[in-house]
C-alpha cells in the first residue's frame, strides 16, 4: 500500500511520466497561488472517484462480478461500458462537489470555484481511473493510496511548474520560443528530475 | 466552398490544436515512442472528432444548454467505447500498447473544444469537416514527434531497422533518451519554436 502510494507519487507521477492533465497544467501553471488551488482540487476528486470507479469496476462491470446478486448474474459482463460509467461518475461527482462547496464552504468556493466544472475533463482523473483498472488493486485501501498519492504527485508538479514560471518572466528567452514552447521544455526538464526518483523501493 | 477548405486547412496549419491551441496534448504524448501506436492514435482521435461533431451538431437544436456537457460526455463515451471494441478485434497489439490512452480520449480536450466551439453552432457537413480537419492536426505532430522518437531511439521505422548495422560499426549508438517521455515534450517545443519563427 505505501510502495503504491510512493511510487504515484514520483515515479510513476501523472504528468512527467504520463502526461496526463497536461492542458490544464499549462494553461492555470501562471501563479502559485491559482495553482495550488486547482492542484488540490484535482488531488481530492482523484482520492474520491479512483476508490468509488474501484468499487463500480469490482461489484458491477468485471465479468462475473455481479454474482452477489445471485446465480444467474454470473455469466453477465458489462465491463464494455467502463468508459461511459466512469466519465458519467466523474462529471456528476465533480458537480455534488461544486454544490457542496457552495452552500457549506463559500469562501474556499470563491477561490476553487472556477476550477472545480474544469476537473469533469481533467486527464488526470480520468486516467486514475483507467489505471485503476489496468493495475488490478487486491482490495479498496490501495485504490484509495493510489488515488490519493496520484493527486498529491499532480499538485506537486503544477505548483512547482508555476514557481519556475514565475522567475522566468524575468529571463530572456528567444522570442518564438516565449510562452508555450519554453513551458513544454521545462515541463520535460522537470521529467527528468523525476525520473530520478525511479528504482526506490519500499 | 472556400469557408469548408478553410475549415479544413486552417487546423493543419495554421490553428493546429496541439502547437496553437495548446489542446489535447494530456493523453497522447506517452503513446509516441514508436510510429505505428501514434499513427492508430491519430485516426482513432480523427474518427472521434469527427463524429461526434457531426452527432452533437445534428442534436445541437434540441439539446438544452444547461445538460449539453453531459450529453456531449455520453456521446464522447460511447464513439470511443465503440473504437475501442475495433481496436480490440482487428489490432489487438497495438490496442495493447495504447492501454488507458484509447479511454483517454473522452477527456482529450480536442474533442470537447471543437463540440463547444464549432458543432453546436453549424450545421453537419462543415461540423464534420471541421473534425477530420482538426483530428489531421493532431495526427500530424503525433507523427511527427512518433518518427524522430523512433528513428533516433531505437533506429528503426514500424519497428524495422532503417539505419544499417555499418553505422553501428563505426560507432553509432541508438539515444535511449529518446525513448523516454520527457523527449516528446522537447520535440513538441521544437516543433513550436520553428512554426513560430516561421510565422513572425
Amino acid at each position: 500500500m505505501i510502495n503504491t502510494f510512493v511510487s504515484s507519487i514520483f515515479m510513476e507521477n501523472m504528468l512527467f511520466s504520463y502526461f496526463l492533465g497536461m492542458c490544464s497544467f499549462l494553461a492555470v501553471s501562471k501563479n502559485v497561488k491559482t495553482a495550488t488551488g486547482l492542484g488540490l482540487a484535482v488531488a481530492f476528486v482523484l482520492t474520491c472517484t479512483v476508490p468509488i470507479n474501484y468499487l463500480l469496476e469490482n461489484y458491477v462491470l468485471k465479468p462475473g462480478a455481479l454474482s452477489w446478486l445471485g446465480q444467474s448474474f454470473e455469466t453477465i459482463d458489462l465491463s464494455f461500458l467502463s468508459f461511459i460509467i466512469f466519465i458519467a461518475i466523474i462529471a456528476s461527482f465533480t458537480q455534488i462537489i461544486e454544490m457542496v462547496v457552495d452552500k457549506y464552504f463559500p469562501s474556499l468556493n470563491a477561490s476553487l470555484g472556477i476550477f472545480l466544472p474544469l476537473i469533469a475533463v481533467n486527464c488526470a482523473i480520468m486516467g486514475g481511473s483507467l489505471f485503476m483498472q489496468q493495475k488490478e488493486f487486491p482490495h479498496v485501501g490501495v485504490a484509495i493510496s493510489y488515488g490519493l498519492g496520484s493527486g498529491i504527485g499532480w499538485l506537486l508538479a503544477i505548483v512547482g511548474m508555476a514557481a519556475i514560471r514565475e522567475k522566468l518572466q524575468y529571463s530572456d528567452i528567444p522570442k518564438p520560443l516565449k510562452g508555450l514552447g519554453i513551458a513544454f521544455i521545462i515541463t520535460a526538464l522537470m521529467g527528468f528530475g523525476f525520473m530520478s526518483f525511479s528504482g526506490i523501493r519500499i | 466552398m472556400k469557408d469548408i477548405k478553410e475549415t479544413f486547412s486552417s487546423p493543419i496549419n495554421k490553428n493546429n490544436p496541439i502547437t496553437v491551441q495548446m489542446l489535447g496534448i494530456c493523453s497522447a504524448l506517452a503513446v509516441t515512442s514508436k510510429l505505428e501506436p501514434s499513427i492508430v492514435m491519430g485516426i482513432a482521435l480523427t474518427a472521434v472528432v469527427a463524429f461526434s461533431n457531426v452527432i452533437l451538431s445534428l442534436l445541437r437544436n434540441t439539446i438544452p444548454n444547461r445538460i449539453r456537457i453531459i450529453v456531449q460526455l455520453v456521446i464522447v463515451a460511447a464513439l470511443v467505447t465503440i473504437v475501442n471494441e475495433i481496436l480490440k478485434a482487428y489490432a489487438y497489439d497495438v490496442s495493447k500498447q495504447l492501454s488507458v490512452f484509447v479511454g483517454l480520449i473522452i477527456t482529450n480536450c480536442i474533442v470537447m473544444g471543437r463540440l463547444e466551439a464549432f458543432a453546436l453552432g453549424n450545421k453537419p457537413w462543415p461540423a464534420f469537416v471541421d473534425g477530420v480537419g482538426n483530428g489531421l492536426g493532431y495526427a500530424i505532430i503525433l507523427v511527427i514527434v512518433g518518427f524522430f522518437r523512433e528513428l533516433l531511439g531505437s533506429g528503426s521505422l514500424f519497428g524495422f531497422q532503417i539505419i544499417p548495422n555499418k553505422i553501428y560499426e563505426w560507432g553509432y549508438e541508438n539515444n535511449g533518451l529518446m525513448i523516454l517521455p520527457p523527449m516528446a515534450m522537447i520535440i513538441i517545443a521544437c516543433i513550436i519554436w520553428i512554426q513560430k519563427s516561421k510565422q513572425s
